[in-house]
């Protein structure tokens, strides 16, 4: 367990006199200047010496941020060197991480992205002598009252920023989340404390249900709904589940908010918890999140100990106990029902609706979960009202969405974006466009459960609606992005190779069909058996199925698992026709990526007879004698391709 | 408060906060299920039961969803159909299509579903997983390929057994019924009670059958072969035979066992008065030490497995008895080695009850006396009408016959063992009897026949206030004791049985039969009680003349031996 850090009482009266001003009588005495002082320390405002933020959330560390932050300690140790180091979390910029951000004292913060350990030590030799190295600089954030650096442009110009819009991500990167005096320093908790002295819990479902806050978990439903509803029904013991579990393979939602500034989730989580009436909560986190777990748990002793969840919240009469569950991160704990079962210590499996869990959840009580996006969304929302809220976004969808980004775009990573922004923008602007002059294919929206679009549907504006299908939508929140060097056919295939495995296997069209389904996408991609009019015959009919399976396992499934399952096919199967076809009838995948259908040819003028592709290959297909030309027995040849990459002649090639 | 609901055009009166599968089936209107269990949680597991409701996208399962007033129902529209033919479709591609082989064939539900919906091709590609057949249990089989994973096995074992020896396991295409840690059968805390095999659709779970060494022994020359059938069975073949439902079979029953080949046929109901008679010399015994009370019946072989591993606690609270089949077992093979100087292994002493857990009990350990078992098979009612088929007996035209001497008789309330509450009534006749010298007023205790929980009788006998107490599940058993403990309640005899109603719904009676086969047979004791002018074990004329004959007596060191049983602690995952 990561020691917890503590506050000094200093810092504490300056922070409790801010968070409170104007909810308590009597009044508190307005800060002095020498407080007021202080706190723009806290708000990282005012630096006294250098201050070098090294970005170390799980993304940034996978890149190697734990040798550039060694290599920082290793340099603030040489003689003459006075500057500090704060780890900060992620800023949602995956493909430039490690990313390394130095203020220096009255000038603006400046950032570096691909900071390897090596570039440590010449970044930090430059800006300490007050230059700016061109090399990996990515731009400055001004400030009031700082002075801006010439030359170097804003990072909110980046390409990648740029169409952004940042309200739940706006600490994220920048603060260091292990240290909740930073959190409070730049507003947070204030609008928690805001609503439990100014708003009783029906009308924090009012302003919720007013600003229009929709789900964001995937079904769009809408969030002050959800809370009247545990409201208004009877019963002492209410709660409230925040599923911050990011199951999509690619999604990085949860981790971001969770290690990069876990209090805002904290704080969405108790002014719903107020709203609904629950006085017991969860934070589900999946215990492969290892520093999430660890940054939660920091958080949340923290929050602890300044009193802002507990018995009676400062003095305001309202209790809420909050509880970590760390679950084992099955893909079916997404549904409701299901993550209830697990708390209870079942099974994670759903359970037909009604009741709902409003009505009755965890152990019969009315519980409300949330997901983690939504929540995070609340403070926001009470700290500048619905009418702030709804200015972004569009009419029906309000506000804005973090997506997780990834696929072929120059950049990715977690953006967030005004709702009714194209797909083309986050694509071509905000993703810089497809990487390696590559031309776009498609866009695989939502996860595992989403749906493909393709070109035609670029200019839709991205937008949530609880009465569409999860097909049409961005769903959960993750955008695949796929370029012409990618199989559908085989995308499409793992998707359901996934959902076969994570179906919970409770209802025969969920278990069953998406089983049959993957059974034959398997036969599609997979190697061709005996030539022949039956097999070929199998794959059509198998392909013929699919759509009648679909619709089945769609109107019969029990939970949402089932019913979006067939999404991806269906929509494959609507996009990419020809592309299907092939692979049954030619028995031919054009991007070469399904491997049983690749069939290697070698060309007998360039072969010079050396045999090392039949040395390396491991099906033992390849034929001939030393210093004669070799040939493959297309029969035994597996489609691997390790003689293609072995050959050093170039005289192998894929069909 | 009734609501009008549109069904199929057509209106129909449904029941406020009813589920649509019940109104449906009040008003005649069939819609099948599969994971469906009466006065269980319904979990809409298969949505076999799927209907189609006007205004709503998916379908939705009728056992689970309430009905409202709104409502327009298709129940056999063609998207409705289609759904229903395609799940089916779907179970059978990974479903053994060994049907002719199957124990479960011809009494199948998934082979009904499947012609009901007239599947005629397998339209989806076969791809079963390996999985192995379990015959690690003396009384059960479990043949995960044959599971459907429709949970009713899980919810009967669960929530009204409470035994829970079976769960789901893994996920996805993975997902299986199995024991804890997915271990072989008797290795778990599984009970042998039967009551899985009794709802599973298939034959995933099934009895161990033995109607092949049956046969084999009725054959053979060299033994000698008998048997002994519990007091549930003439009331329990009935129906599978053709006849009304609950009918008195007794006396078609010998002819049927004679004509296949027995040599003798007995009734246990003899050894059941046996029992009660040392049970209440054991009871006086423990009153008049004042310990080890409340005594708890020890009668059902399986809650005496349970109680083994799960609550060994309570096993000095236990009666140290033998149960009557394994009585039975000792005495016949007493007599018959003493009469026809016959060895004790050439006796083959076959046992015919309505109970799968009676299979586990004739091979514990201590019920094998010199290496010879007391009881060597034990067929159950299933077994019973597979026999009388393969022996081609025709059943209507059997001669009314009697059970051989000399344990022919028993007592009416040695019947009422058969059925819930009827232990505890034999006791309070037998108690009664032994101190007052008489027979109740009124024999016929409704207070212990009643289908409540936990059923009460309180008299007074001898002068002293006395209590006696039947459970229907395990489960209300600790809080019973609970309130015995703090006097609340005060009661000297428990009785418990694994099944619910009783050795008249065991777990190994004929197949499919629902609640109203086995009141049925319930109704049917009943009424053989007023009838019977024997109604309290020790006035069984047979019983009577065996004490004189032996010159013993209950409690005497001869009959406690014949009955003596030690319970230990059992270790089971």
């Amino acid at each position: 367990m990561t020691t917890i850090m503590h506050m000094n009482g200093h810092d504490h009266d300056i922070l409790t006199k801010v968070l409170t001003a104007g909810l308590r009588t009597p009044v508190p005495p307005a800060l002095t200047e020498e407080e007021q002082w202080h706190l723009e320390g806290l708000q990282l405002k005012r630096v006294d010496r250098p201050l070098i933020f090294v970005g170390t959330g799980s993304c940034g560390q996978i890149a190697g941020a734990g040798e550039t932050l060694h290599a920082v300690n290793a340099y603030l140790q040489l003689p003459g060197i006075d500057a500090a180091v704060e780890e900060t979390g992620c800023k949602g910029y995956c493909s430039m991480e490690p990313m390394l951000d130095i203020q220096l004292p009255g000038k603006a913060r400046l950032s570096f992205g691909h900071v390897t350990a090596g570039d440590v030590p010449e970044i930090l030799d430059a800006v300490l002598n007050r230059t700016v190295p061109e090399n990996l600089l990515l731009g400055q954030y001004p400030q009031d009252g700082l002075e801006n650096w010439a030359r170097v442009p804003l990072v909110k110009d980046l390409r990648f920023f740029r169409l952004q819009q940042r309200h739940l991500m706006e600490r994220c990167g920048m603060i260091n989340p292990r240290k909740i005096e930073q959190t409070l320093a730049t507003g947070g908790y204030s609008a928690f404390l805001k609503t439990i002295f100014t708003y009783r819990p029906a009308q924090v479902c009012d302003i919720i249900d007013a600003a229009g806050l929709l789900g964001r978990g995937g079904s769009a439903f809408p969030a002050g709904q959800k809370w009247k509803s545990a409201f208004n029904t009877a019963g002492n013991d209410k709660y409230l589940v925040c599923n911050a579990d990011d199951a999509d393979p690619g999604g990085a939602i949860s981790r971001v908010l969770l290690e990069s500034d876990p209090h805002l989730v904290i704080e969405g989580l108790a002014i719903a918890a107020y709203a609904c009436g629950a006085s017991r909560a969860f934070i589900t986190i999946s215990e492969r999140c290892g520093q999430a777990i660890n940054r939660m748990q920091e958080a949340l002793l923290q929050a602890a100990g300044f009193g802002l969840w507990g018995n009676n919240i400062f003095g305001s009469g309202f209790d809420l106990l909050i509880s970590l569950k760390i679950t084992p991160g099955a893909f079916i704990c997404g549904e409701e029902t299901a993550l209830i079962s697990s708390l209870e210590g079942k099974r994670g499996m759903p359970r037909f609706r009604p009741p709902y869990p409003t009505q009755k959840g965890f152990l019969g009580n009315p519980t409300v979960v949330n997901n983690i996006e939504t929540l995070a969304n609340v403070p926001g929302i009470m700290k500048h009202g619905p009418a702030w809220f709804k200015s972004t976004g569009t009419a029906t969808s309000p506000g804005t969405k973090l997506v997780s980004l990834y696929g072929r775009t120059m950049n990715t990573g977690l953006v967030e974006v005004p709702m009714g922004i194209t797909y083309r923008d986050i694509i071509y602007s905000i993703g810089e466009g497809i990487r390696d002059q590559k031309q776009l294919k498609a866009i695989h929206l939502g996860g595992p459960m989403g749906a493909f679009t393709g070109i035609s549907g670029l200019d839709t504006p991205l937008e949530l609606d609880s009465s569409r299908d999860m097909a049409e939508g961005i769903g959960s929140g993750s955008m695949l992005v796929l370029d012409e060097d990618q199989c559908l056919v085989d995308v499409t295939r793992h998707f359901m190779d996934f959902l076969r495995d994570e179906s919970c296997g409770k209802c025969i069209p969920c278990r069953e069909g998406i089983r049959q389904m993957s059974l034959i996408l398997g036969s599609i991609t997979g190697k061709p058996g005996k030539e022949g009019a039956h097999e070929t015959l199998e794959r059509f009919k198998g392909a013929m199925q699919i759509e009648g399976l679909g619709a089945v396992i769609r109107s019969t499934s029990l939970c949402g698992l089932g019913r979006n399952a067939p999404n991806t096919v269906l929509s494959a199967m609507k996009l990419f026709r020809e592309e299907i076809e092939e692979h049954i009838f030619d028995r031919h995948c054009k991007a070469g990526i399904c491997i049983h259908l690749r069939t290697f040819i070698i060309d007998t003028e360039k072969c010079t007879g050396c045999s090392a592709c039949a040395k390396k290959c491991p099906a033992a297909a390849i034929i001939g004698s030393p210093t004669q030309a070799h040939f493959i027995i297309a029969s035994k040849c597996t489609g691997c391709g390790i003689c293609f990459e072995t050959c050093k002649f170039g005289a192998i090639s894929m069909l | 408060m009734m609501i009008n609901i549109e069904v199929n055009h057509k209106q129909i009166q449904a029941r406020h906060g009813e589920t649509i599968l019940s109104a449906l089936r009040r008003n005649g209107i069939d819609v099948p299920t599969l994971c469906h269990l009466e006065e269980l949680t319904p979990t809409g597991a298969c949505r076999i039961c799927a209907v189609e409701i006007e205004g709503r996208q998916e379908l939705v399962t009728s056992c689970s969803q309430p009905v409202e007033e709104w409502m327009k129902i298709q129940t056999h529209s063609p998207r409705v159909l289609e759904a229903r033919k395609t799940l089916i479709e779907l179970i059978l591609a990974n479903h053994p299509g060994d049907c002719l082989y199957c124990q479960k064939n011809g009494n199948c539900e998934l082979q009904r579903l499947a012609w009901s919906l007239n599947i005629r091709e397998r339209r989806f590609h076969q791809n079963t997983l390996p999985s192995r057949i379990d015959q690690s249990s003396p009384a059960l089989v479990f043949e995960p390929a044959k599971c459907i994973l429709c949970g009713r096995c899980v919810r009967i074992c669960g929530e009204v057994i409470g035994v829970t020896a079976l769960e789901f396991i893994y996920r996805g295409q993975h997902t299986a019924v199995a024991t804890t840690g997915n271990k072989a059968l008797n290795l778990s805390c599984c009970i042998t009670c039967g009551q899985c095999i009794q709802v599973c659709p298939t034959a995933a779970l099934r009895e161990k059958d033995q109607t092949t060494e049956i046969q084999q022994v009725l054959h053979n020359k060299a033994v000698f072969p008998v048997i002994h059938y519990s007091p549930a069975l003439p009331v329990s073949i009935a129906e599978t035979l053709g006849f009304k439902p609950g009918r008195d079979m007794q006396k078609h029953l010998h002819a049927i066992l004679r004509n296949m080949g027995f040599r003798k046929v007995f009734d246990t109901s003899f050894a059941i008065d046996f029992l009660v008679n040392e049970q209440i010399e054991l009871f006086l015994k423990r009153l008049k030490a004042k310990s080890g009370l409340p005594l708890i019946s020890s009668c059902c072989p399986a809650w005496v497995k349970h109680a083994e591993q799960s609550l060994p606690d309570l096993l000095p609270l236990l009666a140290p008895l033998r149960s009557p089949q394994q009585i039975m077992g000792r005495l016949v093979k007493k007599y018959l080695s003493d009469q026809f100087r016959l060895q004790p292994h050439q006796v083959i002493s076959c046992s015919l009850t309505p109970c799968t857990a009676k299979k586990f009990e004739a091979q514990r350990e201590e019920m094998m006396e010199n290496g010879t078992a007391d009881v060597d098979y034990v067929i159950t009612t299933r077994e019973l009408i597979r026999l009388i088929n393969l022996n081609g007996i025709d059943v209507r035209r059997q001669e009314e016959d009697v059970p051989d001497p000399p344990f022919a008789s028993g007592s009416a309330a040695a019947r009422l063992y058969s059925s819930t509450g009827g232990v505890a009534e034999a006791f309070a006749r037998a108690l009664y009897y032994k101190l007052e010298g008489k027979e109740m007023s009124s024999p016929k205790i409704n207070k212990l026949r009643s289908s409540k929980e936990t059923k009460v009788f309180s008299f007074t006998a001898g002068g002293r206030e006395f209590g006696v107490a039947a459970i229907q599940s395990f489960n209300s058993l600790l809080p019973l004791l609970e309130e015995i403990k703090s006097g609340k309640k005060h009661i000297q005899f428990i009785e418990v049985m694994a099944c619910p109603g009783g050795c008249v719904n065991g777990g190994g009676q004929a197949l499919n039969d629902d609640r109203e086969a086995w009141s049925q047979r319930m109704k049917t004791i009943y009424e053989l009680d007023e009838r019977d002018p024997v109604r309290v074990s020790a006035k069984n004329p047979g019983l009577l003349a065996y004490y004189k004959s032996t010159q013993t007596e209950p409690g005497s060191r001869e009959a406690a031996s014949l009955c003596q049983a030690v319970f230990r602690e059992r270790k089971v995952l």
